[in-house]
């Protein structure tokens, strides 16, 4: 009996641990499956999921399956499944960069499309039709163009970094590196928070305990900016458009861009998680493009121009 | 007998905290002899060997195997060295097969196949005629055959000096005349066995040779026949024979009150057969029978140790519902159970908190027993029972077993229970403190108190139960009152057949 | 009765001894380093409140979450002698409900915030109960059982929300993770000091650790003895889930944002690290509430001494691993009976010495 209890009770919370999706049988209209991580990934993987099941729906004349897990087998499994459905296309943001040659040779034998979106595979061109991707270095220099074009007398900066060796942290890191290097700017602190707020709090603490002085927080997502930010305000450090501290973020969640708008940061890289239009534009021109790789055109926002229709079109979450 | 000296330990200091454990301990042991070591708790016995076995580094004096002067690091330089022991506790892993035991941390070991070992194992089992085979847990095997595989153990290391600390305390009497056997086939072949037990007629039987600590110092070393049982005990306990008289006096039982306090009916656990049985006011009543017969599990159901599965009780002519322990004390059933160490006592935690946790346990959670208040009741109980403990703050782990035992006692005697089982509350402890209990066993009945009273040592039964109750096979095959109150009846019931 | 007050206290000093010496040597350590490391100002914040500032303070503040987790971890390895390795994710639900709550609300008010935590504590308690249920009545060992939620727990806090990081704003909030104005010294240590009074008080007014202690060291005693060895196994991970509640909601409002990724990530062994540094035992049985505490001022000391030393935060982690290898080794059975040996032959032999560890 207790045994009997003991597996009830797991296979309860296993089942409560997956995610289940399922899509619906119709015909006439043009099939797609998408191979995703899960939204729960991160507000970023939340709006790129959600632009997809947007884009791909019903009314737009797509018939669509979905399938999202953070390990690479599973999502081969799944995109092995979607093949032998018989999708039109398939739409694959890959956990891992290899071991998709097989899967990807399957679906060309079966004559089913592919789109590469987010994330690159490891494999021969000739495999997909399209890869639409951020381009994570360019964002970087997008920002530190911008920070330059501040004029600053001098350049003091903490640098927050995201987990080292992730895209992100490569890319955004890269162009203020070059700056580093250059002696343009100041390395006050270069510290990795592994994207954890409370990590980045304690690192700008950390520098203001010190004594060191700064100007520049250049924290390379939302959450680390708002940790160092809150950081300054227990020290009574101003920061914003009026104050001394210039506070940087990446992604664009909504929430951060009304700190933009209230004049307490200063600039948010975009990091866009639409590329489902630019897929569907492909899909329904059936014209290829010009190159494989499509980069998806990628803003920065500064507090001074930002408007609320700028974060309502291109803001994250609620 | 040779009159070669085997083993000498002179002068030996060993100090703890606050405690001279040993002062200036000499000791001789020669090849080929039995030689008792005796000496009420907290002698210095345990502390003794420990030092011999490596257990503890002396503080001061030599040891000479063989006239060589040697220094002993750890149990397992000791055993290289030829000393091996057999623990009071078994101190084997009950995981692991009988083999595996047998052959463990040995040299060599590892080489040896294992088919190869369960066959040398098998081999020396069925010579020693231990009931137990090489490939079964040693878990799964009674508590009697662990010991004896433990004594298998250390026959296959072929030592030269053999300890045998309690060896008998778990082994019932068939089992200690093969042991006995065996410890005089290897006293044939030139080895050297101390032997430490409380067991004064079992020294007498075996031993050639008797040395008596107390208070960590040696009293003196006599050869057997010449030190008559009395003055043995005279000399360990340090008084005069006069003294000890009560020793056959206490016979003169206090006749119960009509009363019955505890009755019940068709009574059945997962470990116990159904029985009756019922206790009146101020009775002391035992169970007997040998090992394995089910005394203990019967107790444990009327306490609701095991699982309660039938039956009907009644406390003081009500019915009661005794299905956990918390039931029973709730009732006012204390019960001291068998195996101290994994039962009784919280090793780690102070006498004091040993003391009153029962009683704690029946205030409740949100009724805390004050610091002042429960250091009142140790030292009350300290003093009462005489129990020998460096402050009430030690953890009662580190005081000897007879001191552990007036411990779990205290704690029960605190909750002033109506009814007592004691289940062996006198095993493994020194004949001092056997007479202490035994008297507080009198006393308590006096008062009115119920106690069942459970030993493998018949005659202590006999002096303080006015009714036995007599199981073989996990059930229950006769009651003896009155002048059916002596050995040979006891042991003819117990036997069976005609009784 | 004075003598054995002294000698009770030595010997609790005795398992205090390396958590002390550890902050020491990182005083010592740091003064030599920077003689202003623990100068303490008076700085106001951007709301224009007079607040303490300094290393010091953002040291006890920081470990204000690791020092609650711990004092609650040390009750389960008390008495279950294991560990709960799902301390971090059942926080992230907690903090998740919390926020939820808020936002459930038109207006955060002193009431919502209330409302908010009670929930929060309750889902917090559910969960310790679903572990404390597989550990206490399944008898599966604590770090398995709890891997269950280690493993999902982050996804559930997911759901809670539905968004990746959920941010609430109000004062009442800031004031719980940062300060109340008018008051210098941090919330969150306040915070800390009123759980362990209410630990303090807990052990004063209940039998709670005798009970624990008796289970872990011989759970079949304390069984005979009447104790409901499944209860106070499952109560301690009930008070350890009111534990992770009250972290979780400190975690939440420092930032006044919720990340279930990130909120409080890794501290599951950052929480045991202090448990073991003050001096426990992590089989169980005998436990130091104070220990712990210390442990984890120990190991936030020891994080922002090298946040201090600007070390690249990848390499903190590897520094951190040796600091507390030595110390656990330095606080090792073995290690502790040489050195009481050393130290005893120091003393000379006339007098007494008091030696841990030491039998019979």
């Amino acid at each position: 009996m207790r045994k009997i209890k003991a597996l009830f009770l797991v296979t309860m919370l296993a089942l409560c641990c997956m995610v289940t999706a399922c899509g619906k049988e119709d015909d006439g209209k043009i099939k797609v499956g998408v191979v995703n991580n899960p939204p729960s990934e991160s507000g970023y993987r939340e709006a790129n999921v959600k632009d997809m099941e947007a884009v791909f729906s019903e009314a737009n004349g797509y018939e669509l399956k979905t399938f999202y897990s953070i390990k690479n087998d599973e999502q081969l499994q799944a995109a092995q499944g979607f093949i032998t459905d018989g999708v039109d296309y398939l739409l694959i943001s890959a956990a891992e960069t290899t071991g998709w040659d097989e899967v990807l040779k399957k679906a060309k034998e079966a004559g089913i499309k592919v789109y590469l979106f987010d994330r690159m595979i490891d494999v021969d061109e000739s495999l997909y039709e399209a890869a639409v991707v951020s381009d994570m270095a360019k964002e970087g220099e997008t920002a530190v163009n911008w920070l330059l074009a501040q004029n600053l007398p001098e350049y003091k900066v903490i640098h927050i970094q995201g987990a080292m060796g992730s895209d992100a942290q490569i890319g955004r890191t890269g162009a203020l590196d070059a700056q580093f290097a250059s002696g343009k700017m100041k390395k006050v602190v270069q510290q990795t928070a592994t994207w954890d707020e409370a990590e980045a709090k304690k690192i700008v603490e950390a520098v203001i305990n010190s004594g060191e002085d700064f100007n520049v927080i250049y924290a390379e997502n939302d959450g680390m900016a708002k940790g160092a930010v809150a950081a300054l305000d227990e020290a009574g450090i101003t920061h914003g458009t009026d104050g001394k501290v210039i506070v940087m973020g990446f992604d664009c969640n909504k929430w951060a861009l009304r700190e933009l708008l209230a004049g307490k940061w200063n600039y948010d890289g975009q990091c866009s998680p639409f590329q489902a239009k630019i897929i569907s534009d492909l899909i329904k021109s059936g014209k290829a493009p010009a190159s494989k790789k499509i980069i998806n055109e990628e803003k920065g926002f500064d507090a001074k121009a930002l408007t609320q229709s700028d974060i309502d079109t291109y803001g994250l979450g609620e | 007998m040779q009159e070669e000296c085997l083993l000498t330990m002179r002068r030996i200091d060993k100090r703890f905290p606050g405690v001279l454990a040993l002062n200036g301990v000499d000791f001789t042991l020669r090849a080929g002899e039995i030689h008792a070591l005796m000496g009420e708790n907290g002698a210095g016995k345990s502390t003794l060997i420990k030092v011999l076995t490596g257990v503890y580094q002396m503080d001061g004096g030599e040891i000479r195997v063989e006239g060589e002067r040697i220094a002993i690091h750890s149990p397992q330089d000791a055993q290289n060295k030829g000393i091996s022991t057999v623990y009071q506790e078994i101190t084997l892993c009950p995981n692991l097969t009988v083999a595996e035991n047998m052959f463990i941390g040995r040299d060599g070991g590892a080489w040896v196949r294992q088919r190869e070992l369960e066959r040398r194992a098998d081999a020396l089992l069925t010579r020693l005629g231990i009931p137990a085979r090489s490939t079964q847990l040693l878990g799964s095997c009674s508590l009697a055959v662990q010991q004896m595989v433990a004594i298998a153990r250390a026959v296959d290391m072929k030592c030269k000096v053999l300890i045998l600390d309690e060896p008998t305390s778990s082994l019932d009497e068939k089992e200690v005349q093969r042991l006995f056997d065996l410890m005089r086939d290897l006293k044939s072949r030139g080895v050297g066995i101390i032997f430490v037990t409380h067991f004064l007629d079992q020294v007498y039987e075996v031993s050639d040779r008797i040395t008596v600590l107390r208070n960590g110092e040696l009293v003196g070393e006599y050869l057997t026949e010449e030190l008559p049982q009395l003055q043995l005990v005279s000399k360990m306990i340090g008084k005069e024979l006069e003294e000890l008289s009560y020793l056959g006096e206490t016979e003169e039982k206090k006749t119960a009150s009509a009363e019955t306090f505890y009755e019940a009916e068709g009574l059945s656990s997962s470990d116990a057969l159904p029985f009756d049985f019922s206790i009146r006011k101020g009775e002391v009543n035992g169970f007997t029978g040998l090992l394995g017969s089910g005394r203990s599990e019967s107790v444990r159901a009327i306490f609701g140790a095991d699982k309660v599965t039938g039956g009907t009780v009644r406390v003081n002519g009500k019915p009661a519902k005794i299905l956990r322990p918390i039931d029973a004390m709730k009732h006012g059933i204390g019960y001291l159970a068998e195996d101290r160490k994994r039962d009784g006592i919280i090793a780690e935690l102070s006498v004091r908190e040993n003391i009153i946790l029962a009683l704690q346990v029946m205030n409740g959670m949100f009724r805390p027993i004050s610091r002042s208040e429960s250091e009142a009741f140790a030292d009350e109980y300290i003093k009462v029972l005489n129990i020998k403990t460096a402050s009430r703050e030690t953890p009662v782990g580190s005081l000897s077993g007879g001191n552990q035992q007036k411990v779990i006692l205290a704690r029960w005697l605190l909750t002033h229970p109506d009814y007592l089982i004691l289940d062996e509350p006198t095993r493994g402890i020194d004949v001092g403190t056997k007479l202490e209990i035994q008297k507080l066993v009198l006393k308590l009945a006096e008062e009115g108190v119920s106690v069942t009273f459970i030993s493998s040592e018949v005659e202590e039964m006999l002096r303080t139960c006015s009714r036995l109750i007599v199981m073989r096979d996990r059930h229950v095959v006769g009651e003896l009152t009155g002048k059916d109150l002596n050995q040979t009846q006891v042991m003819k019931t117990i036997a069976g057949g005609e009784a | 009765m004075k003598k054995n007050g002294r000698k009770l206290s030595f010997a609790g000093l005795g398992q205090l001894t390396i958590p002390l010496i550890a902050i020491a040597l990182l005083v010592v350590f740091n003064l030599i380093r920077d003689p202003g490391f623990f100068s303490i100002g008076i700085s106001h914040n951007n709301n224009g409140n007079a607040v303490l500032s300094g290393n010091i303070i953002s040291i006890i503040n920081g470990a204000s979450e690791l020092a609650v987790l711990a004092m609650g971890m040390t009750l389960v390895t008390a008495a279950c002698g294991g560990q709960d390795i799902s301390v971090g994710a059942a926080a992230a639900i907690a903090g998740s409900v919390f926020v939820k709550v808020l936002k459930a609300g038109a207006s955060i008010t002193a009431g919502t915030v209330i409302l908010a935590f009670l929930c929060s504590c309750l889902v917090a308690m559910i969960f310790g109960m679903f572990n404390g249920t597989l550990v206490a009545v399944f008898r599966i060992q604590p770090m398995i059982a709890t891997l269950i939620l280690y493993t999902c727990g982050r996804s559930v806090a997911y759901w809670i929300n539905g968004g990746a990081t959920p941010t609430v704003s109000s004062p009442i909030v800031t004031g719980i993770g940062s300060f109340i104005p008018g008051i210098p010294i941090p919330t969150p240590v306040i915070i800390v000091a009123v759980t362990a009074i209410l630990f303090k008080l807990l052990f004063r007014f209940t039998a709670l650790g005798l009970f624990t202690q008796s289970v872990g060291i011989n759970g079949s005693a304390a069984r005979l003895n009447g104790i409901n060895e499944k209860f106070i196994k499952l109560l301690s991970f009930v008070i350890l889930g009111v534990c992770v509640s009250i972290a979780g909601c400190i975690g939440v409002s420092r930032l006044g944002l919720i990340n279930h990724e990130t909120l409080l990530i890794d501290i599951e062994m950052d929480t045991i690290l202090a448990v073991a540094i003050g001096g426990n035992n992590l089989g169980g049985g005998k436990f130091k509430l104070s220990g712990s505490i210390i442990g984890a001022y120990v190991i936030q000391m020891l994080t922002i001494t090298l946040y201090a030393m600007k070390v690249s935060s990848t390499d903190v982690k590897a520094y951190k691993a040796v600091v507390i290898i030595l110390l656990v080794v330095i606080g090792s059975p073995v290690i502790k009976e040489r050195f009481a040996g050393w130290a005893a032959r120091l003393r000379g032999r006339s007098k007494k010495v008091s030696v841990k560890g030491a039998e019979e």
